[in-house]
């Protein structure tokens, strides 16, 4: 009986109260968002912060996986005889749903656990109590900034995806396979379109606020000393990383229904 | 000038954990109380509750006038401008060194110029005896340093609510005893409201002009110095007195067989020892809200014990106190007011 009760109250946990205080503290964050004076320093630090443990693993992530693409869809192509087509696909794949997905990757994994390992240290040390109790709200000067930052830095993150990722399979499909530069670029805007491109960046910026939503809420609750941090961190990287898909799948279906698409 | 804080049947639990329930108290506004109780009672969690960190399951803490756990949070950010609060291991921020710690509140709630700044900072960093660390971070330094610290971050704004979390734990007893009286001559000086969580039995004793003791969940005693020194009270009288006898046991409760076998060997809890008297400011100055010595006591008919209100040099306060107050007010000018 008892271990019934502590099983449902887990569930309600689970389901209820924590995404319930996740959206309080969204809601919060979104309301801080409107109080002056804004946070340029701690913005720009934690942007340049993001920028440096995220840009080397993206760009190490993106060259293999245009180069996997090339390779893939290079060899089916051949065979069907429009390799002149390779750099189209590129394009299309790497743009619509590659760098999407690696970005939210790099933001859960790089940025999210660096948040949130920096905001659970500060909880645990009492610096978030000292904060609000000099009366400053750590969400308007901590949590606003951080979510602002990644955003932003996922917007230029997805950029640098599709640039790397199609400058890869180039080299690889020019290189390696034997397709010509011509046909490659004469090719690029064969089924992708401008629009693709913002429904990528719109995707990255949401990626980006949501990761670091995650992140900071994992941070500002976590407890029990250093072990809590450690797993406020865990956690952030699986939650973020799974909100973060179903978000993609979201607004990609979301994109098909309101965007005609090229030449179908 | 201090704030009253009056705390009506505040109570708090985590989950089906009671952690204490029906707290009611009043620090009376300018006064230095002392929060006692074993390890793991509370203590800082009432703290916290106060400044609305927590939020209580029922109750209030009435602050000048508003409520604070009922406060809109806006409300409540403005009414924690009046506390400075020590936290026990000084949650210092870690990205800044200490001169921009300590300046942090001045900097975030005045528009004083930088020169200012400069100097409230030194002044606050020599009082706390940390003249010449400035440009140290946090993580470079003694934990009894981050607490000097994050006392002098505490005091920068001169808030009329002092709340010290253990500011003892960690610190030399000579440290410990400077810092007592830092505390009282600052009470002195900005004459603010205090609250002290503590372990330390000589702090207990000698600082506070209240103290107040939790265990089991519940306010046990909350009064006068005198009144808790002299106290009958088991818990109170083994706390306050460091003894093995009495109701506290290892797990915060002896149980049952412990309580018998101690009563089986005759274990007498002792005499009561003697009061020691209150320390006094460092300059002689009578503090605003000192009470004289031996003044509880004698409204209540009790009897000190033997040896009490004598200092180290053996001077008898209860003698020697109308003569003091009748000196310092001769010598200040003024009558001595604050000598009820």
């Amino acid at each position: 009986m008892a271990r019934a009760g502590k099983m449902a109250d887990g569930v309600a946990n689970v389901t209820l109260r924590e995404p319930g205080r996740f959206f309080a503290l969204s809601l919060d964050t979104f309301r801080a968002l409107f109080t002056w004076p804004f946070q340029w320093r701690e913005f720009l630090q934690q942007a340049w912060f993001i920028v440096s443990v995220t840009v080397a693993p993206t760009i190490m992530v993106a060259i293999p996986f245009g180069a996997i693409l090339s390779l893939q869809v290079g060899n089916l192509i051949r065979q069907l005889g429009a390799q002149s087509q390779t750099g189209s696909t590129a394009v299309l794949a790497i743009v619509r749903e590659a760098s999407p997905i690696v970005t939210a990757l790099l933001i859960a994994a790089a940025a999210g656990s660096a948040i949130c390992a920096d905001l659970g240290a500060r909880k645990i040390r009492e610096e978030i109590d000292a904060m609000e109790v000099l009366g400053i709200n750590p969400l308007h000067r901590l949590v606003v900034p951080r979510v602002l930052a990644c955003a932003f830095v996922g917007l230029f993150l997805n950029g640098i995806v599709s640039v790397v990722g199609i400058a890869g399979g180039y080299v690889f499909n020019v290189m390696l396979q034997g397709g010509t530069p011509g046909a490659y670029i004469a090719s690029f805007s064969g089924l992708a379109q401008l629009s693709d491109l913002y429904q990528a960046e719109v995707k990255a910026v949401v990626f980006g606020i949501t990761a670091a939503l995650v992140a900071s809420y994992k941070g500002l609750t976590a407890s029990g000393g250093p072990k809590g941090v450690g797993d406020a961190v865990n956690q952030t990287v699986v939650i973020a990383a799974m909100a973060l898909f179903v978000e993609n799948f979201v607004l990609s279906a979301l994109y098909f229904q309101l965007v005609p698409q090229k030449g179908m | 000038m201090g704030v009253e804080i009056r705390v009506e049947g505040l109570t708090k639990s985590f989950g089906r954990q009671v952690i204490w329930e029906d707290v009611t108290l009043t620090l009376p506004a300018g006064e230095i109380s002392v929060l006692l109780g074993p390890s793991g009672t509370g203590k800082s969690v009432f703290l916290k509750t106060m400044v609305g960190l927590l939020k209580p399951d029922r109750g209030h803490c009435w602050i000048d006038g508003r409520d604070m756990p009922n406060l809109r949070e806006r409300d409540m950010y403005e009414v924690r401008k009046l506390f400075g609060v020590l936290f026990q291991d000084g949650a210092l921020f870690g990205s800044m060194n200490l001169f921009d710690n300590i300046a942090f509140p001045l900097r975030e709630h005045t528009r004083k110029s930088e020169s200012e700044v400069r100097r409230i900072v030194l002044e606050k960093m020599e009082m706390v005896g940390l003249a010449g660390a400035q440009n140290k971070f946090p993580g470079e330094i003694s934990g009894g340093m981050r607490k000097r610290a994050g006392l002098a971050r505490a005091l920068v704004l001169d808030p009329q609510i002092i709340l010290c979390d253990e500011p003892d734990s960690g610190l030399d007893p000579v440290r410990t005893v400077l810092l007592n009286q830092l505390i009282v001559d600052l009470n002195a000086e900005i004459e603010a409201t205090i609250l002290i969580v503590t372990h330390d039995i000589n702090t207990a004793r000698t600082v506070p002009d209240n103290i107040g003791m939790l265990f089991l969940r519940q306010l046990v005693m909350f009064g006068p110095r005198e009144m808790l020194l002299s106290s009958e009270e088991p818990v109170v009288r083994q706390f306050l007195n460091a003894r093995k006898v009495g109701p506290i046991g290892m797990s915060e409760e002896k149980d049952l067989s412990e309580l018998e076998a101690e009563a089986r060997l005759g274990r007498d809890p002792g005499a009561l020892p003697p009061i020691p008297p209150q320390l006094m400011t460092s300059d002689g100055r009578i503090r605003r809200t000192q009470h004289a010595p031996g003044e509880w006591l004698r409204a209540h008919g009790v009897t000190p014990p033997e040896g009490s209100f004598i200092d180290e040099m053996g001077r008898d306060w209860l003698e020697e106190w109308p003569r003091y107050v009748s000196a310092m007010s001769a010598d200040a000018g003024r009558p001595a007011e604050g000598a009820h």
